[in-house]
């Protein structure tokens, strides 16, 4: 009884993430996100959804959950930093004349 | 019918055999649409969609191929919308209404664990385009069978509703699984040819995977030895059929001149 009550307030499965490797050697991608109800059944909607016109040679699925991603806020401290620190980049430096001619 | 015993050309068993898996893929596809757009959820409806395009392309490539060894210029289109009831000579299970997710999925189950043991010996078989499409067509019945055999699972075990619709599915349907195994003059004949299946070989084996999944899901296993229904292979067919074929038929014989433009 009290099953059916629970199942009508929400009947939505957790939320996985979807990476497919386009072919061999390739790293995977982010391809989207579907409802399931267990990773064996995330990758069989994975594999419908995402990677049935052979899209992909292999799946990840990860549940939505068990991402830890860096929040808008950490905008600023995460990745501000290298904007005022230009010598970081490689184009910051002049290469000597001599390595310029070489290439 | 007149094509019976001794009559009986490799020819006309060949089509005939062709058929009868095209006419059992075609109903079951068709079933199969029925949920498109009706799905639990939309991952399963796309899920249902895919499976039921598969089974219906596997019944248009092998109608094609029937045309070609009846030799009498027919289209694949003439045989799947100008034949009535009678003369469609799929399995009684496949046209059995599509029912509760629980059904469909105990009926895929069942038909796809035949199809995977069925498919691997039409892959070896003596007839080089007929065994590449078996071969081809094998990959996604494996999927298939991953995809209901993972549901009969987890519903079997699920919920006491789930439990239960899974278990009246089972029963309900296990009068119509006897037929599975049926074979006949048209059998025997391609059999000895080298293109036909002697299904009597993987039967325990099929058993036995069915056995063990529903074990699994913890359904009880219906007897194996009890009363079976046939007839769908002689064109004899539960009421259901007439209806499906109406609806699938109805536009093609309404306007049969139509092209697409």
């Amino acid at each position: 009884m009290s099953n059916s009550k629970e199942s009508n307030y929400d009947t939505q499965w957790p939320l996985w993430e979807v990476f497919t490797q386009p072919r061999d050697g390739k790293p995977h991608e982010h391809a989207g996100s579907l409802h399931a109800p267990d990773a064996e059944k995330a990758l069989e909607n994975a594999r419908d959804v995402y990677a049935r016109r052979k899209e992909a040679v292999n799946i990840w699925v990860v549940q939505t959950e068990d991402i830890t991603a860096s929040t808008p806020e950490d905008q600023g401290p995460f990745f501000d930093p290298a904007n005022d620190k230009p010598y970081r980049y490689p184009k910051f430096y002049n290469p000597p004349r001599a390595v310029k001619k070489r290439s | 019918m007149s094509t019976k015993t001794k009559t009986l050309t490799k020819q006309e068993a060949f089509f005939e055999y062709l058929v009868r898996l095209a006419d059992d893929r075609l109903i079951l596809g068709h079933r199969l649409s029925e949920w498109c757009g009706h799905g639990p959820i939309l991952e399963e409806d796309i899920a249902l969609a895919n499976v039921a395009l598969d089974n219906i392309g596997h019944a248009a490539s092998l109608y094609e191929y029937a045309a070609e060894v009846e030799g009498e210029d027919r289209h694949r289109d003439d045989i799947v919308y100008f034949r009535n009831d009678p003369e469609y000579k799929n399995l009684k299970m496949v046209e059995l209404p599509k029912g509760d997710f629980g059904f469909t999925i105990a009926r895929q189950f069942l038909f796809s664990a035949f199809s995977f043991f069925l498919y691997q010996g039409l892959a070896k078989a003596d007839d080089e385009q007929f065994s590449g499409m078996a071969e081809k067509h094998l990959k996604e019945i494996k999927y298939h069978l991953r995809h209901s055999r993972e549901w009969v699972l987890r519903l079997g075990d699920g919920t006491d509703e789930s439990h239960q619709r899974m278990q009246d599915a089972f029963d309900g349907i296990w009068t119509f699984t006897g037929e599975l195994f049926y074979m006949d003059e048209v059998d025997e004949l391609l059999i000895d040819e080298g293109l036909g299946i002697d299904t009597s070989v993987f039967r325990e084996d099929w058993k036995n995977l069915v056995t063990d999944v529903l074990e699994e899901a913890t359904v009880t296993v219906p007897d194996f030895d009890q009363y079976m229904a046939e007839g769908g292979r002689k064109g004899l067919h539960t009421e259901h059929l007439g209806h499906l074929l109406a609806e699938m038929q109805h536009l093609r014989r309404s306007y049969p001149d139509a092209v697409w433009e």
